[in-house]
């Protein structure tokens, strides 16, 4: 039997428990335990950047991190962004407009490096955008439409 | 790819993690940032019996200046907060210049000097950086510790100094004289991928304006960082030419002996680095010239 | 573009940029991908995998994996016996007078494994790590025998054999000619030749392949979710292995599938095993394939070589082109991506005089079959190098020597004088090519493009633009089906095989029947992908969806349309020319008082309970209709791109300044829907011209499998698209609609490779070799220096 480990954290706001294999991610709790299925498993070798979620307010891979190593840390993921979908947030909401999504499996991952580093700096420039981008694959859309999506935002002067 | 199994602790302290390292030795995998080692694990290319995090041991994680005007840098600093540190900007703006080229700000988010350093990837860019900076690094073990020169800490490919008992603790940065400026030129597929070959260069100029003292270093060229000191020393006590720098790029280049492999030949590595080197230097002399001025 | 969730001026959904419905839920972390379904009790498969490319499977031992807790079962080819029927025969060759030769294959391999990243084993635990842990203990012994791992090994004389008895690796070898090629190279004024070769990779999804099976022990049959392209052809395949009938097997593609780019559309093995599993465990079972297996197991393309010659007058008028070329086919691949090469090297232009020719070989590599261009990628390239090359020799412009020779726009329909893929000639619908090219040019600001050009060049700086213009068979059959039924809620569910993966179908799907039934957009459900809904689909690939599944859609909805009028005469004592559905009633036109809300009409005229025990003649059953839509043939898109970039001599790396795309994929019901298609398109295409790259060794192994040895652009890496869309509707199907999924691959490679070539003129370089990269470029720079 291997050995397990009792954890506490905070997943969107709300206090969660968990007893797991040292060898568990984050993500694979995430999914596995909590049923928060909106983060997603890419690589597992951080470079997709379909698993990043937030651990106390910054952008990391969820493939990259242990559980056990998010004991006591605030995570936040998609499924926080907005509580209801029928009320988008306006990043997401200019990703609608702007069709930044389209098969949806690197784009939570996306919502949440773009949530980090708009906090940062609500007016980013392009080359910042492409830049927070960079840490992200999609195979489908060419990028264009989220970046676009990012920049009316801006121009907008909505909060994300 | 889900990792094997492992025994797992977190110590709290630097006396407790030297303590199991001690105990666990070569079975042993120090786990920093985890953007190295978690994809090893992910794919079971690595398989430790027991993993040692060292994460809890904040005292690795500082950032502070050193009483000679350099830096003292824990091991366990995040490749992040060194990209943000205005001291780390003003005594070591090499490192600053270098972060851009490391990974994405998410892996740069966990990533840490101490973690690359470790991991002596030989296209990664802290490891020519140190060198090119002279840093001398602290490997503690239980009962001692020893500094080494960074030139002598990288020793092969995806190989250190590090013995299985000993923990990287402390980057020590001397002190950046005036008239010195610096820069980092790399090649990569991609933004943020591990370099086809890059060089870091450091310039200082004396009162003549003449070159003082040069670092020229490259990666993705070797098994590990290449310091070319030919060209650094055809470089120093002569002008800082446009001529100068084609020599030194030229001796660059003849300085070291890439491999073949599926992203590049060796002879393209081998020409990049000395137009990489040339064109850092052109860089550097241009900072060096604004802090002299 | 952005979306706006008005009808067009018109008053219809069709051609308006509606915004996706699909949207919310995935913007939100609430898809639902096939490892996101809730599975009670569900137990994890991990698949062993050969180490060797080709070798004899002497013995597996399981023992110390069976052993290990929580483990439920390991098996192997010996354990599987009674669904290890030989595979059938995949399609065979669209032309006449060729074939394909077929090895037998079974879902485990019964003698040798043929390709490193073959199954041989099933581990199934508790959890995929423990999974895992028990297939480190599974030990297998393997034979090693000798590897082809390139067509050219796999031709060679005494090759080692794929399929031994076959006698060599030949999967097929394909002519196809056009008038007298031989003569007309022998009379031409001038002729050039080139070696191109040309290779791309893998789909890289971000979502990878996964299934899920359930048994159902009282039925005797299986629920398999599959994130697949092609659930139809799955279950076809369960069917015939595990000989139930197909109402017994359902195989249903998850409400969100993460991109599927071609591969998704074949049937594997660990499909088959993780449906043997769940039975013999009577607990469903589950298999998620991770990024390295999709690296060694998933199809993909890999590895052309063309000897391609052309013969020209002195106007540069093309007079022949002749087009020799091996493709890898891997050990179970499909013929699907080298015939479509051979039928898009011709393109746009007119050429009288074609040979073209084709060795597919067998090689010991995981099966390559269709990536997203499928084999048209290839094909450009080869002929916009060689128009390149003509404009060269001739002191002509790249540009102007393309327009002399595209087919005019009065030339519709028109018979290229081969045989496409699907057994249907080669005839192109409909296009302009012309005008695309113009347009293409035009937003380039082309003249101006080549005055900066000669400025820079003055100043030693390398700008290159490159220029590709393109026609791609889309639409093809052999068909697809919509049923429309308007339920009791009184809405309208549409049914369609296809599943999306990506392309917005939900959306899409729901415009067109809102318009043929004449319903509003949000009345309208989409349902798809599942075999137990309709029973008869094909899939979603080869950018054949639309063209197939939306007149099928249309159809049904007029048909739909029609029995809802028809019920609501009835029941408004009104004639069926008076009425009209309008805010979810129908109602007598001019007498908006009078008419019956939809949900009524539905439960009236499905359950028939206002006409009493019996059915008042005339009138259908159920408000309900279907109808197949079966091409006549593929239609043609086309694409016309121009790509201005500069690249550095000294590092070889390149920097695009202006990438501009025209297209036309005929009508087109959602625009927005179509420039993501596009733009996602070119960044594949971009790819494969600059950073991915399949690369085995001569043992067949993968040395690129990890995205840390294979680059994807990032968004930092794209450069930003100009678009532009031309409009020649097809007339092969009522909404005059073509494809438009893979069109923003093809152009791509041909037009960097023809812009790096244009940059590095100075040096005499020498483009003929796919992909690009920074240490090629500057290899290819070293080589043209060193030699001149």
């Amino acid at each position: 039997m291997s050995e397990t480990r009792a954890i506490t954290l905070t997943v969107n706001g709300q206090a969660r428990q968990a007893t797991v294999e040292a060898r568990l991610t984050l993500v694979d709790l995430l999914r596995d335990e909590f049923r928060l299925t909106g983060s997603h498993v890419g690589c597992e070798h951080g470079v997709c950047g379909a698993c990043t979620v937030l651990v106390d307010g910054e952008a990391v891979r969820g493939c990259l991190l242990l559980a056990v190593q998010a004991d006591g840390r605030r995570v936040e993921t998609v499924e926080g962004l907005t509580a209801d979908p029928a009320h988008l947030t306006p990043l997401q909401a200019e990703f609608v407009r702007h069709h930044g999504v389209q098969c949806g499996f690197c784009t939570s991952g996306i919502l949440m490096s773009l949530t980090a580093a708009l906090r940062d700096n609500a007016r980013p420039t392009e080359a910042e955008v492409r830049e927070t981008l960079a840490g992200h694959l999609c195979r489908c859309t060419g990028y264009q439409g989220m970046i676009d999506a990012v920049l009316a935002l801006v121009a907008d002067g909505s909060r994300p | 790819m889900k990792p094997p199994r492992f025994r797992y602790s977190d110590p709290a302290t630097v006396d407790e993690a030297l303590g199991l390292l001690a105990r666990h030795g070569d079975a042993a995998k120090i786990l920093a940032g985890g953007q190295s080692l978690m994809p090893l694990l992910n794919f079971r290319l690595a398989r430790p019996s027991h993993v040692i995090d060292v994460n809890r041991l904040v005292e690795l994680a500082t950032v502070a200046p050193s009483a000679d005007g350099g830096l003292r840098l824990g091991a366990l600093v995040r490749q992040r907060a060194l990209e943000r540190s205005a001291l780390v900007r003003e005594r070591a703006p090499l490192i600053v210049q270098a972060m851009p080229f490391v990974g994405h700000p998410q892996i740069r988010a966990r990533g840490t000097l101490g973690g690359s350093l470790a991991h002596a990837d030989p296209a990664a860019e802290l490891p020519a950086v140190m060198v090119a900076l002279d840093a001398r690094l602290t490997l503690r073990r239980a009962g001692g510790e020893r500094t080494l020169a960074a030139a002598d800490f990288f020793v092969s490919l995806l190989t250190t100094a590090l013995a299985a008992d000993e923990l990287l603790t402390e980057i020590a940065v001397p002190p950046w004289p005036a008239r010195s400026g610096s820069s980092v030129h790399e090649v990569a597929k991609r933004h943020g991928d591990f370099a086809l070959g890059g060089v870091a260069a450091t310039l200082t100029l004396d009162g003549q304006g003449r070159v003082a003292h040069a670092r020229l270093v490259g990666f993705g060229v070797g098994p590990g960082p290449v310091r070319v000191v030919d060209a650094e020393g055809a470089l120093e006590g002569g002008p800082p030419t446009p001529a100068a720098f084609v020599e030194a790029g030229r001796l660059v280049s003849a300085g070291v002996d890439p491999a073949d492999d599926i992203h590049a030949s060796g002879a393209y590595r081998k020409r990049l680095v000395g137009v990489l080197a040339r064109r850092a230097l052109t860089d550097a002399l241009a900072v060096a010239t604004r802090r002299a001025a | 573009m952005i979306a706006s969730a008005s009808r067009t001026p018109e008053g219809g959904y069709i051609g308006a940029p509606v915004p996706r419905r699909e949207d919310a839920r995935l913007l939100t972390g609430r898809g639902t991908f096939v490892d996101d379904l809730p599975m009670p009790g569900v137990a994890h498969a991990a698949m062993v995998r050969s180490s060797h490319a080709h070798a004899r499977v002497r013995r597996i031992d399981a023992t110390a994996a069976r052993a290990l807790p929580g483990v439920l079962a390991v098996v192997t080819a010996a354990d599987v016996a009674d669904i290890q029927k030989p595979w059938p025969a995949r399609m065979p060759s669209p032309v006449p007078g060729t074939s394909v030769r077929h090895g037998v294959r079974h879902t485990l391999p019964v003698t040798k494994v043929r390709h490193a990243g073959e199954v041989v084993a099933a581990v199934v635990a508790e959890s995929r790590a423990l999974a895992e842990d028990a297939r480190d203990l599974v030990v297998v012994e393997y034979e090693p025998l000798p590897v082809a791992a390139t067509a050219a090994a796999a031709l060679a004389p005494g090759a080692p054999l794929v399929y031994d008895e076959l006698g060599d690796n030949v999967a097929a070898h394909i002519v196809q000619r056009v008038g007298h090629p031989e003569q007309a190279f022998a009379s031409a004024p001038h002729t050039l030749r080139e070696t191109v070769r040309v290779m791309r990779g893998g789909s890289h999804s971000m979502e990878g392949r996964g299934v899920v099976a359930r048994y159902d022990e009282a039925l005797d049959g299986f629920t398999v979710w599959d994130a697949t392209q092609a659930p139809h052809a799955v279950r076809a395949m369960l069917t015939y292995l595990f000989e139930l009938p197909e109402h017994r097997v359902r195989v249903i593609a998850p409400p969100d599938v993460g991109g599927g780019l071609g591969p998704k559309a074949s049937v594997y093995p660990e499909e088959v095993l993780v449906c043997w599993l769940a039975r013999q465990l009577r607990r469903p079972v589950k298999w998620i394939e991770d990024r390295h297996e999709h690296f060694v197991s998933a199809a993909q393309e890999r590895e052309q070589i063309h000897e391609v010659e052309i013969a020209f007058d002195r106007e540069g008028r093309l007079l022949a082109l002749r087009d020799v070329f091996t493709h890898d086919i891997g050990m179970y691949g499909a013929l699907v991506a080298p015939v479509i090469t051979g039928c898009t090297v011709p393109g746009p232009y007119r050429i009288p005089n074609i040979h073209s020719e084709v060795r597919a070989a067998y090689t010991h590599l995981q099966p390559s079959g269709a990536v997203r261009g499928a084999g048209r990628p290839q094909g450009v390239l080869v002929m916009e190098r060689m128009m390149d090359r003509m404009a060269e020799t001739l002191g002509l412009d790249p540009a102007e020597v393309r327009a002399r020779n595209l087919i005019p726009a009065d030339a519709f329909p028109y018979d290229v004088g081969m045989w496409f893929r699907d057994g249907a000639r080669l005839v192109y619908d409909s296009g302009d090519y012309p005008e695309l090219l113009r347009r293409a040019l035009e937003l380039a600001d082309y003249a101006q493009a080549r005055r900066e050009q000669a400025a820079l060049r003055a100043q030693g700086r390398c700008r290159g633009i490159g220029v590709a213009i393109c026609v791609e068979g889309v639409g093809l059959g052999p068909f697809e089906g919509a049923v429309l039924r308007l339920d009791g809620r009184g809405r309208v569910v549409v049914t369609s095989g296809a599943p999306p993966q990506g392309q917005g179908y939900q959306t899409a799907f729901a415009q067109i029947a809102a318009d043929a039934v004449g319903v509003r957009l949000d009345d309208v459900d989409v349902v798809t992908g599942d075999t137990a809904a309709i029973p008869y689909g094909i899939g979603s690939f080869a950018s054949r969806v639309t063209a197939n599944a939306g007149p099928a859609i249309l159809q049904a909805g007029a048909a739909l349309r029609e029995k809802i009028l028809a019920v609501g005469a009835h029941v408004l004592e009104a004639a069926a020319a008076d009425l009209e559905i309008v805010d979810g009633a129908v109602r007598v036109r001019g007498l908006p008082d009078r008419g019956v809300p939809l949900p009524q009409l539905a439960r009236l005229g499905n359950a028939g309970t206002a006409f009493g025990m019996v059915m008042p003649g005339g009138l259908a059953v159920g408000l309900e209709a279907s109808a197949y839509f079966a091409p006549t043939q593929a239609g043609y898109s086309a694409s016309a791109h121009v790509c201005i970039l500069d690249v550095d001599p000294e590092t070889g790396e390149v920097t695009i300044v202006r990438y501009v795309v025209g297209h036309d994929c005929g009508n087109v019901i959602n625009p927005l829907i179509v420039e993501g298609q596009i733009l996602g398109g070119v960044a594949h295409g971009l790819s494969n011209a600059l950073y991915e790259e399949a690369v085995y060794d001569d043992q067949g192994q993968s040395l690129a499998s990890s995205f840390l040895d294979y680059p994807l652009p990032s968004a930092r890496e794209m450069p930003r698209v100009e678009m532009f869309h031309l409009t020649t509707p097809s007339p092969i199907n009522p909404l005059g609609v073509k494809g438009a999924g893979e069109a923003g691959t093809l152009p791509v490679p041909a037009a960097v490779a023809g812009a790096v070539e244009d940059a590095l003129r100075p040096f005499g370089v020498r483009v003929n070799r796919m992909p690009l990269s920074p240490g090629r470029i500057s290899d290819l720079v070293h080589a043209a220096r060193g030699s001149s």
